[in-house]
């Protein structure tokens, strides 16, 4: 491993662990020293090991099945973007990131338009095959959670493991099939391996996201099923046994350590640096057969699974029902801009109306900050990590474990630590974009981690010896071939603070409500405008997140489009 | 120095009386919390006070950060509004409130006083009943069920969707019911039965109502769904056209319906006692008790207060909703969730 003088490896650690300490460990210590002091001794009286086996043992279970189940469908679905051009790839591509942004309760109701017992899926099975109910049991089960998990994560593996394959230099695979390699010996012996380090770090990403789930088990799954971060939830607010909570959570956390830990033992990176290619490497048109029905296979599939739900609500939210409702059995249905116009209205005078355009405005605010926060302290603590050699490894799951925390957990220890003194000054809000950071801040990591391993060395020496200073040697040699790395972080840590909903609302989101906010606030309401208007925000969120994802994915090194 | 700054301000005339600083008034409320924006308003100029709205998630949430902050001395509010009667022993039981024997409290009728130290005082009440689907029922011709015993009939077989008393308020409400109605032998039966007729069990009311629940816009399998007895109100005062009529309607039988009665208190250890207890006369002032049904679709417990047309046209107010004994409740609330859990979703 490199070695850099040591004083400046101290320094790349200090920020981001400085942060980390202020912002995460203290408050969860803070949160941990309350419930299990004497105070709230008693909820030991009931406690069972059950309590925790139980949940431990499903949250595992479903969430080695997500992951699996994301990883075929995103291994894949990496592989076409980043390999070949058709049609609509880019927009394909963006839409894949949408539902990475959308709450919960917005994809129970999409989910339900197209697979519920009333749904085009069933009620089109039920009139071609004339049976009298419905065939698919889709929602309120199993099958629900891992769909749901597939849609929200595949775009991590799309994200993470393509800006790999597009550094990837493709002669090498070339070369060994010229070589006499077939084509499936070339990528098992070549491309796999050069993959592996992205690969890993994207199903690490995967894993975590699906182990830490919440409101896909909650409301998708159902009240059946139960993963850990649900019961600490629900030992924490609803039955208020603290220390109960508490131990799940530190469980959840141990869970949490344990796996970043060992997939860093598998991910030793046991490739050579020439596997750098320049920027854009070439994308190219399906050649032969195979590859045409490949490409046509996976844009199928990602329409039917990835975009058709997220297009049944933005259709939804332009036609109306409504007319008819009441009499049913003619439903008249038709155009409508109602559900727009109406969220710039605020019919009763309330004091917690939100405006749609100041809540984009907030929305984007904090997007902006949490994208700039995270994609620094990741690029510091990547940096850290490369050059502290095993003692970095050793590190780095430091870094990995905001994503195991649960909210509730971290929540309350916030308010604990900060709570006196910045909410009585209503300034709470400012540490909205501090909690999305902590959880991007592991993702743009493990995202910029294995580019910058794959950094060769000698071009920086080369590059010294022509006396660039540091700053000059970043600039030139690391930052171009970081850039996608670096792109795909910022479209994480913008799109994963877009959609957050569970910190907000627990940091008080009264002052600087985000459109997740003004969503939820009308779909917690009965009445058919308040659907409408929630489904009308929703589609808002969607086109912010699509407009931001575009400008952040054309983002372009000065000078670049020379080559 | 501070005469000096005042003097340079130029949109200070010579007053001798420069105005003070506003106070701030944290309250916490749950995240239903509404009002008219121009009444907060008017209250703040009044009073020379900002007040400063938290909303801490659903009634228990927020109860829970006020007990769990008040033990570190991190105290986030000066007043809490929306403890329910469900959750009114916890509150009780933490001591979090001190007694205010506001002026207004005479006026109000004494079943909604459940607090005889005056720590907690009721503000609204509303009802938790189950909502069905008026076209849905006409269809088919099917009856109406007249009483919690007929939900078990074959003929009502999934066509119920309750909330998970764990993670719902209303769902706790509704199975609060249950056992006031069947009693403490009876209620685990009658819920078995419910199981075995295919009962629709979600975590939450957002999934019940538009997910499940076949007369919402959501258009899910469902047509009953536990929800509140002003929702077909709310169904009204939101449509997307004028209707005649609600499309929903509540089943009002006796005992098939929980009255759930919101509180608000002023907290221990606040330095704005003074303002909270304006605060709490504002609560039970008439203009904001004429406020609450629009903005919370919740009934006003002052009696001198007007009820707007538009709810009343869609409400209905069950006669004999059901009612447990406050200490009951305390004593028996977390074992009743646990044997409602273990029996409907087995774990």
């Amino acid at each position: 491993m490199q070695k850099r003088p040591s004083w400046q490896v101290v320094l790349l650690w200090a920020i981001p662990l400085a942060f980390l300490a202020v912002f995460f460990y203290q408050p969860l210590v803070a949160i941990f020293r309350l419930v299990f002091s004497e105070r709230f001794r008693q909820g030991w009286q009931l406690f069972r090991w059950t309590q925790v086996s139980k949940p431990l043992g499903f949250t595992l279970y479903q969430a080695t099945l997500s992951t699996l189940l994301t990883l075929i469908l995103g291994l894949p679905a990496a592989w076409l973007f980043a390999r070949f051009q058709f049609k609509g790839r880019k927009i394909l591509r963006t839409m894949t990131i949408i539902p990475f942004i959308l709450p919960t309760v917005v994809v129970a109701t999409a989910f339900n338009t197209l697979l519920g017992s009333r749904g085009w899926l069933n009620l089109g099975l039920m009139s071609l095959f004339d049976l009298s109910s419905p065939p698919l049991r889709v929602l309120n089960s199993m099958g629900a959670i891992l769909l749901a998990h597939v849609f929200y994560n595949t775009s991590i593996i799309i994200r993470m493991v393509g800006s790999s394959l597009a550094r990837l230099n493709q002669n090498l695979p070339a070369a060994a099939q010229s070589l006499g390699a077939s084509p499936w010996k070339a990528f098992k012996e070549v491309t796999l391996p050069l993959l592996m380090p992205s690969i890993l770090s994207a199903t690490l990403m995967v894993f975590l996201f699906d182990f830490t789930s919440f409101g896909v088990v909650l409301m998708l799954g159902g009240p059946q099923f139960s993963t850990l971060e649900v019961e600490i939830y629900n030992q924490a607010m609803s039955r208020f046994n603290l220390p109960v909570a508490g131990l799940l959570s530190i469980i959840q956390l141990i869970f949490t350590l344990l796996l970043s830990a060992l997939i860093n033992r598998t991910n030793q990176p046991r490739y050579g640096k020439a596997a750098i290619a320049s920027e854009r490497s070439g994308l190219r048109k399906a050649k032969n057969a195979w590859e045409k029905a490949f490409v046509i296979f996976m844009i199928v599939t990602l329409l039917l699974l990835m975009v058709t739900p997220v297009l049944s609500l933005v259709t939804r939210s332009f036609f109306t029902f409504e007319a008819a409702r009441g009499e049913r059995g003619e439903l008249q249905t038709g155009f409508t801009l109602r559900y727009y116009r109406e969220l710039f209205f605020n019919r009763e005078g309330s004091l917690f109306y939100v405006p749609p355009i100041a809540a984009i405005r907030n929305s984007i605010s904090y997007a902006s900050i949490t994208m700039l926060l995270a994609t620094v302290l990741g690029l510091l603590a990547a940096y850290a990590i490369h050059y502290s050699g095993a003692s970095g490894r050793f590190l780095e799951p430091l870094f990995m474990l905001p994503l195991g925390a649960s909210s509730v957990t971290l929540g309350l220890g916030f308010l604990i630590v900060f709570g006196s003194s910045l909410l009585t000054q209503g300034r709470f809000q400012a540490l909205i974009p501090i909690a999305h950071a902590l959880v991007a801040l592991p993702l743009v990591t493990r995202t910029i981690l294995p580019a910058l391993r794959g950094i060769p060395e000698n071009l920086r020496l080369a590059a010294k010896n022509m006396g660039a200073n540091p700053l000059r040697v970043f600039r030139e040699v690391d930052l171009p071939i970081l850039f996608r790395a670096i792109a795909v972080s910022l479209l994480f840590s913008f799109t994963i603070s877009l959609g957050e909903f569970g910190a907000s609302s627990f940091l008080s989101n009264v002052a600087m409500p985000t459109i997740p906010v003004a969503i939820y606030r009308y779909i917690s309401q009965p009445g058919a405008l308040n659907y409408g208007q929630a489904l009308a925000m929703s589609s808002l969120l969607m086109l912010v997140c699509v407009l931001g994802s575009l400008l952040i994915e054309h983002l372009r090194l000065p000078g670049e489009e020379m080559f | 120095m501070a005469l000096l700054l005042v003097a340079c301000t130029p949109k200070s005339p010579a007053d001798p009386q420069a105005p003070q600083e506003p106070s701030v008034l944290n309250v916490m409320t749950h995240d239903s919390f509404d009002i008219t924006a121009e009444l907060m308003t008017r209250f703040e100029t009044d009073n020379n006070v900002k007040v400063n709205i938290i909303k801490g998630g659903d009634t228990g949430s927020a109860l829970n950060r006020l007990i769990l902050t008040s033990t570190t001395g991190a105290q986030e509010a000066d007043v809490f509004y929306g403890l329910d009667n469900t959750f009114l022993s916890r509150a009780l039981e933490n001591d979090i409130f001190e007694p205010y024997n506001a002026p207004a409290l005479a006026k109000i009728d004494a079943r909604f006083k459940l607090d005889p130290k005056n720590g907690a005082l009721p503000v609204d009440y509303g009802d938790v009943c189950i909502n069905y689907d008026k076209a849905w029922f006409a269809d088919k011709g099917l009856d109406l069920p007249d009483s919690l015993e007929a939900l078990i009939d074959p003929a009502y077989k999934g066509l119920l969707a309750v909330e998970n008393p764990s993670t719902s308020s209303p769902g706790l409400a509704f199975m609060m019911a249950t056992i006031a109605h069947f009693g403490e032998e009876g209620w685990l039966d009658w819920w078995q039965q419910l199981k075995a007729n295919e009962v629709a069990i979600t975590s939450d009311w957002e999934t019940a109502y538009y997910t499940n629940f076949s007369g919402s816009s959501g258009k899910g399998p469902q047509p009953m769904v536990v929800s509140y007895a002003s929702s077909p109100a709310a169904e009204l005062i939101y449509a997307e056209v004028e209707l005649e009529e609600s499309p929903t309607a509540s089943i009002v039988a006796d005992d098939a319906c929980w009255r759930q009665i919101e509180f608000a208190g002023i907290l221990k250890g606040t330095k704005q006692r003074a303002m909270a207890e304006k605060f709490i006369d504002f609560l039970l002032s008439k203009d904001f008790q004429e406020d609450v049904p629009m903005q919370m679709f919740v009934f006003p417990v002052l009696p001198e207060a007007q009820l707007p047309e538009g709810f009343v046209k869609g409400s209905q107010i069950p006669e004999k909703p059901a009612s447990l004994d406050p200490a009951l409740i305390a004593e028996k609330r977390d074992a009743w969730v646990e044997q409602w859990v273990e029996l409907m979703l087995g774990n």
